[in-house]
């Protein structure tokens, strides 16, 4: 199935003012039945697995069932991902389960600054790009020795 | 013909992708054009915050150098790609990537990508030129710097699902793209003066091993369809590296990474029989000497090796994660707290390695119960994917900088802007642009800055708007539009709308090249095997799927776009049977195995093996281009150690 949606938990994002899942899925598969609004994958067998609808849904609605055709059933990996962290969950088909939690970010979100803060400059016809040498940490750029 | 709004978008420098090097393109295009009063237009299909390969994150950055370390040099860099890639490399492109990635990974650090540091405040190496990352949201944060550089600073604009499917063209300048909104009956045509193509490689050519749901989870994303080879192609740009296709050996089934386990963890490798390939056919190398003998050995063949296990029915081959994590963890065996501690310490890494990048392969050790430090798993060569980046080299062949040129290269290499195809105005980076092997997540990022510097100084030197004929645009509306209208034409004519006789549909075209390529081109269930009659037979079979692609139809605007990225794929097919046809030898046995030419010819083609499709007459052109160092080569001695 990979990605699925639980009905009772979808609302369709009816409160925001984009789909979630429909907005960020890199393949184009999420999709809004506005006759129902609940959101649906359109194409299980072009889905990577990649978990974004499943990171991104407010309602945690959006789950992942491996592969039918070589995962066995029976296990889950959930994700709960803040603005600094992910924590998974993941649950074995014996029963087991663990858990992990792992940083995603140093920087408060929306906050990357493109120069990141190296000095910039230079002009259009040097090797050097806008935030170097600054950023590579050398006086200079490399360039062949004549 | 379907009602489709026009939308005119008129910019400068018109950036097209969303991924690593698009997003490098928009950071550095933005510093520029504010410079220059320029507009910068970055066109995606989905969205940015997770498109393109980086979309799921990454668990390691694969290239960086480490200039400021004084530890390798560029010259380094370019003696390990060449080798890998078999001497088949532009030593100027690669060189030039490599002169500017620790920029960019630095820019990642101080964004906010959380690099693994030593107790020394050092960043930890996976392998020489590999670095470990928390990357969950690799992707987001580069994007978001990219997001920032084009909308804060005024100069910019993005497109979200907005689908390109070819170029615009004035005579020989590319005068910008056209494509549809897969959201609304909107036909966009975006006019600039330098056209950026960053739209990544082609998976699903092939075959791929599973054959149900599983399909999706090929080891490169599926949206990449080889938008960038057909919008090249098109162009009438010069192709290289065309016959290189990419067999990455990964994890079996859900193709979890292998890298951590190989480099970081020194896993071995080993057979059902407890025998280690690389080991027992070390002999095998001499053959593809003087390749073979270096270190690290080129990925193709370790693959060729594990392949001929394979082949001999010596399968399966394990990754022997047990012995790897029990080794390691041998080192505290005196200190019980600290040997539990470090194998803590070793069973997250090991998961985080899988649920950072590959989720499906953390199920799938979850759903067979496995846990790594107490049993190996499988692993096995994927099916073969076109990349210009990581182990690839397929891509548009462009100009390289004009300070990595010697008086013999510059003629060659050169053409008065760095990374601008054969086409005037068109520039590439990352899977689209060819011959620079090895750039990876941040060599692409850097590689888009390179690019958009680049094609930021074509438009201030040639600041004029290229005119578009009005008749060339309705005519690609109405070319791409088609299977929308041969879907509405003919849709009653039967009552299963899946099976009529006057159309076919995207996902059975798919499958139909997919089965001419496996079996007739070296996929999958040939063995990774072709030969001539084999090829021949490709493009024949290959010449009936382009006369029945003008009878694709397309239910909806979902519908329409997987038209087109069959279409590029369909291109990008016959751009590979065409040089693997051209080139007379066996190269990388471990990517494809030409079988009436079993062996590498050093004499005649250590040379690369171009293409290029002339849009005036419809012929492809296929020849060779010289291969010359701009480095000292070394001797043979001194790449024994690395």
């Amino acid at each position: 199935m990979p990605s699925y949606v639980n009905p009772e938990k979808c609302d369709g994002c009816k409160a925001l003012d984009k789909t979630a899942c429909q907005y960020i899925c890199p393949n184009d598969l999420m999709v809004l039945d506005k006759a129902t609004m609940k959101a649906y994958n359109r194409d299980v067998t072009m889905c990577w697995e990649c978990y974004n609808c499943v990171k991104i849904c407010p309602t945690q609605a959006v789950e992942v069932r491996g592969y039918a055709d070589f995962i066995p059933m029976g296990a889950s990996a959930t994700p709960m991902r803040s603005t600094d962290s992910i924590m998974w969950t993941v649950t074995f088909r014996n029963g087991m389960i663990k858990r992990f939690k792992f940083p995603i970010r140093t920087t408060p979100e929306g906050g990357a600054v493109p120069d990141g803060g190296f000095a910039t400059g230079g002009d259009l016809s040097s090797p050097a790009l806008f935030t170097e040498p600054a950023s590579l940490g050398i006086p200079e750029v490399f360039t062949l020795k004549r | 013909m379907a009602n489709f709004e026009n939308v005119v978008v008129e910019t400068d420098l018109l950036i097209l992708g969303g991924g690593m090097a698009a997003c490098g393109a928009a950071v550095e295009a933005a510093y520029w054009a504010k410079q220059h009063g320029l507009k910068v237009t970055l066109v995606d299909k989905a969205a940015v915050d997770r498109s393109g390969a980086v979309a799921m994150g990454l668990s390691a950055i694969n290239q960086y150098v480490g200039l400021r370390d004084g530890v390798n040099t560029v010259k380094d860099y370019v003696d390990y790609v060449r080798n890998d890639l078999m001497g088949i490399t532009r030593e100027d492109l690669v060189a030039n990537i490599a002169r500017h990635v620790d920029s960019t990974v630095h820019l990642f650090e101080k964004w906010g990508l959380p690099i693994w540091l030593d107790e020394n405040g050092k960043y930890v190496h996976e392998g020489r030129w590999q670095l470990m990352i928390n990357g969950e949201s690799y992707k987001v944060v580069v994007a978001e710097a990219a997001k920032n550089a084009l909308l804060q600073s005024g100069v910019g604009q993005i497109f979200e699902r907005v689908f390109i499917v070819g170029p615009l063209m004035d005579g020989d300048r590319c005068a910008g793209a056209v494509g549809f909104s897969v959201r609304e009956e909107k036909f966009y045509i975006f006019k600039a003066k330098a056209t950026l193509v960053a739209m990544g490689g082609a998976v699903h050519v092939f075959k791929p091993r599973s054959s149900g749901e599983g399909m999706g989870r090929a080891w490169y994303p599926p949206w990449n369809s080889g938008s960038s080879a057909y919008f090249t192609i098109k162009a009438g740009a010069e192709m290289t590296c065309q016959e290189v296709r990419f067999i990455p050996v990964r994890f079996k089934d859900a193709y979890g990474p292998v890298g951590a386990w190989f480099l970081l963890f020194k896993s071995r490798a080993t057979n059902a029989m407890g025998g280690d390939y690389m080991v027992e056919r070390r002999s095998e190398l001499e053959k593809w000497a003087p390749y073979g003998r270096v270190k690290p050995i080129p990925a193709n063949l370790r693959n060729y090796l594990g392949m001929l296990d394979v082949m001999e029915g010596k399968g399966p081959i394990y990754m022997r994660t047990e012995e790897a994590i029990q080794k390691i963890a041998e080192q505290y065996k005196d200190d019980e707290k600290a040997y539990k501690k470090k194998m803590r310490e070793l069973e997250s890494e090991a998961w985080e390695d899988f649920l950072d990048m590959t989720i499906s392969q953390a199920l799938l050790w979850a759903a067979t119960n496995v846990q790594p430090e107490e049993r190996s798993s499988e692993i096995a060569a994927a099916e073969p994917y076109f990349i210009g980046s990581h182990s690839g080299a397929s891509g548009a062949w462009v100009s390289g900088p004009e300070d990595l040129q010697t008086p013999e290269t510059k003629p060659l290499y050169f053409w008065g802007y760095t990374n601008m195809s054969t086409v005037k105005g068109l520039f590439c980076a990352g899977d689209a642009s060819g011959a620079s092997s090895h750039k990876f997540s941040s060599g692409s990022h850097a590689e888009g800055r390179i690019a958009a510097k680049s094609a930021v100084k074509f438009i201030v030197q040639n600041n004029t708007m290229p005119a578009v004929d009005p008749a060339q645009i309705e005519r690609l509306k109405a070319e791409i539009l088609k299977p929308l209208d041969t879907y509405e034409q003919h849709k009653n004519a039967t009552t299963d709308p899946e099976i009529n006789p006057n159309y076919i549909k995207p996902r059975m075209f798919m499958f139909r090249l997919q089965k001419i390529m496996d079996e007739y081109a070296g996929g999958v269930t040939a063995q990774f095997t072709t030969n001539e009659a084999l090829l021949n037979r490709a493009l024949e079979l290959l010449a009936f799927l382009k006369e029945d692609s003008q009878k694709l139809a397309a239910a909806n605007l979902h519908e329409l776009m997987r038209c087109w990225e069959n279409v590029h794929r369909m291109w990008q097919a016959e751009a590979h049977v065409r040089t693997m046809l051209f080139r007379q030898e066996t190269r990388w046995p471990g990517y494809y195995f030409r079988a009436d030419k079993p062996s590498m010819d050093e004499q005649n083609w250590r040379v690369f093996a171009n293409c290029r499709w002339d849009p005036g007459t419809g012929q492809w052109q296929m020849f060779t281009r010289p291969i010359l160092s701009i480095f000292p080569q070394p001797k043979e001695h001194e790449l024994l150690g690395g």
